[in-house]
């Protein structure tokens, strides 16, 4: 599983819609399974499946409906599109749901259904473009729990997430991206171990504090009335803290991908 | 720049929105068929059995006779027209169908070609519910009045084409009204369908003969249907095929432009 990371306007969708044959590309190269998009858009999107950001399910149709049309779309005959639609039906958790129309679900049932409707050619490639969007944490689990099956079972999955947490949970390797370029590239671990060390202590911002870690030479960064300190071994600095600096609400806790990103990135918001 | 005269490839699943659309269409069956009968009624018992009353006949013909085909004509060009715009635009903005479509092995233009086929069907659809309650009425004449059925489905996708162009270049759902109420009302009117275009002044009859398509339509149809067929069919044919071709391609290359960013 392979996942594109970035701040909104990073160039992530791009990047899947253009592998997608959605979009046309304004220069370089790209091959999908030694294709390109660009002459061979039918052969590639018959091995693709795309979970869109946006939740585009047919209005029209049943859950049901939704599965059998799209499977035809692919050439799929009726008879194996049945089949398919209700193992997929299965698949997601959907069966009592078969023969509602798509507007009476949840958001989290969506998704699932979108999910199942990626899956219909049996594709090579798997691309998600935030799977997750806006669900809850039970819906959330399912989805990941459904993405590590089809993992297990060999699929290849591609996809965008804002959800770092999603990301160190779901991808082997990932890179973040930031105004259409790629920053880093490495397995969750590596990166957090690369950029960030291994955990991070927050402690309460005040005069006492700061002036003390500057003249210790303990690099911070402040943010809010936060100061935190990246390291490899908090019990160390903790020491310090502690025996020099009189803090007030220390904490600890490991490093993540989003000190990762922070970093990167940085925190100024995005449009 | 973009070719907006480029030939659109397009395959054969193209039928494949075609049919999806088909299948929609039939599930609501009994909102999609009352209209056109219902239509048909109200057109005859107003403007046939009330103007009718009055006017007799025009050229000879009675005057029921003379609005039959009218009735017929503007029933393609409004199924069609209004499919291709407000239905389309449903389907491709609100709905999100296309953008799910073009994940597919569909393109682009198969999507929109099928949209196309589907309006033409649409008034396939119309025409022949209504052909019988117009042949119950006595005012059109058989077999001719069959190959109304055909031509339901050319004249279909001359306006879908034309239809589709104005979604595809439309900034909102409510400037579809524009060419509603601009285009469609008006040839509704002045297209030699209540009255002969040869009453309008001689400027507007070259205007509505060479710029509006319903009039085409309405003449092959009444020469259908009265049955009354001259050598001049095959020019009015011709042009209706012209332009039919002229704005399906358009209308194709446009939604591409509009679809692909």
């Amino acid at each position: 599983m392979f996942g594109f990371l970035g701040p909104n306007g990073a160039g992530k969708t791009s990047t899947m819609k253009i592998i997608a044959c959605v979009s046309p590309r304004t220069s370089g190269t790209l091959t999908v399974f030694g294709m390109d998009p660009e002459t061979c858009p039918v052969e590639i999107k018959q091995r693709l499946g795309v979970v869109p950001q946006e939740t585009n399910l047919d209005p029209d149709f049943t859950c049901y409906g939704n599965l059998f049309t799209y499977a035809r779309y692919f050439d799929i005959p009726a008879d194996s599109a049945h089949q398919k639609a209700e193992e997929l039906l299965e698949f997601v958790q959907l069966q009592e749901k078969r023969d509602v129309t798509v507007e009476k679900l949840s958001g989290g049932m969506k998704r699932r259904l979108i999910l199942a409707r990626a899956l219909v050619n049996n594709p090579d490639l798997l691309i998600l473009d935030e799977p997750t969007i806006g669900l809850d944490p039970q819906a959330r689990h399912l989805i990941w729990e459904r993405l590590k099956m089809l993992q297990s079972q060999g699929n290849t999955i591609v996809l965008t997430t804002h959800y770092l947490d999603e990301a160190a949970r779901l991808c082997d390797r990932l890179v973040i991206m930031d105004n259409g370029k790629i920053l880093v590239e490495g397995s969750p671990a590596d990166l957090v171990k690369q950029y960030v060390g291994n955990e991070v202590v927050e402690v309460e911002k005040t005069e006492e504090v700061l002036s003390c870690l500057t003249g210790k030479n303990i690099p911070f960064e402040v943010i809010g009335d936060n100061i935190q300190i990246a390291t490899e071994s908090s019990r160390e600095v903790i020491r310090i803290l502690f025996d020099q600096c009189t803090p007030h609400n220390v904490l600890t806790r490991p490093a993540t991908l989003e000190d990762v990103f922070l970093k990167l990135t940085g925190r100024k918001l995005r449009e | 720049m973009q070719n907006f005269w480029s030939i659109p490839r397009i395959s054969r699943r193209a039928w494949k929105v075609w049919h999806r659309n088909l299948v929609v269409f039939f599930r609501t069956w009994h909102v999609n068929f009352f209209p056109p009968l219902i239509e048909a009624f109200l057109y005859l018992f107003a403007i046939g059995m009330g103007i009718g009353s009055y006017v007799k006949e025009i050229g000879g013909i009675p005057y029921v006779n003379f609005i039959a085909p009218a009735i017929l004509a503007i029933a393609v060009m409004n199924s069609a027209f209004f499919e291709c715009t407000y239905g389309s635009y449903v389907r491709m903005y609100y709905q999100k169908s296309f953008d799910a479509m073009i994940a597919t092995p569909l393109s682009i233009e198969d999507v929109i070609a099928g949209e196309l086929l589907w309006g033409a069907t649409r008034s396939v659809l119309y025409v022949v519910i209504m052909l019988p309650v117009l042949a119950a009425f006595g005012v059109i004449s058989f077999p001719t009045s069959l190959l109304a059925i055909p031509l339901a489905f050319l004249g279909g996708l001359m306006f879908g084409g034309i239809a589709m162009c104005f979604t595809a270049i439309t900034p909102s759902i409510d400037t579809l009204n524009y060419p509603s109420f601009l285009l469609i009302t008006p040839m509704a009117l002045f297209s030699g369908t209540f009255f002969p275009i040869t009453l309008l002044p001689i400027l507007f009859q070259y205007i509505a003969l060479a710029l509006l398509p319903l009039t085409h339509l309405v003449a092959v149809m009444r020469m259908l249907t009265l049955p009354a067929m001259t050598g001049v069919l095959i020019l009015h044919l011709a042009w209706i095929i012209l332009v039919t071709a002229i704005f399906c391609i358009v209308a194709i290359n446009l939604m591409k432009k509009r679809l692909i960013v």
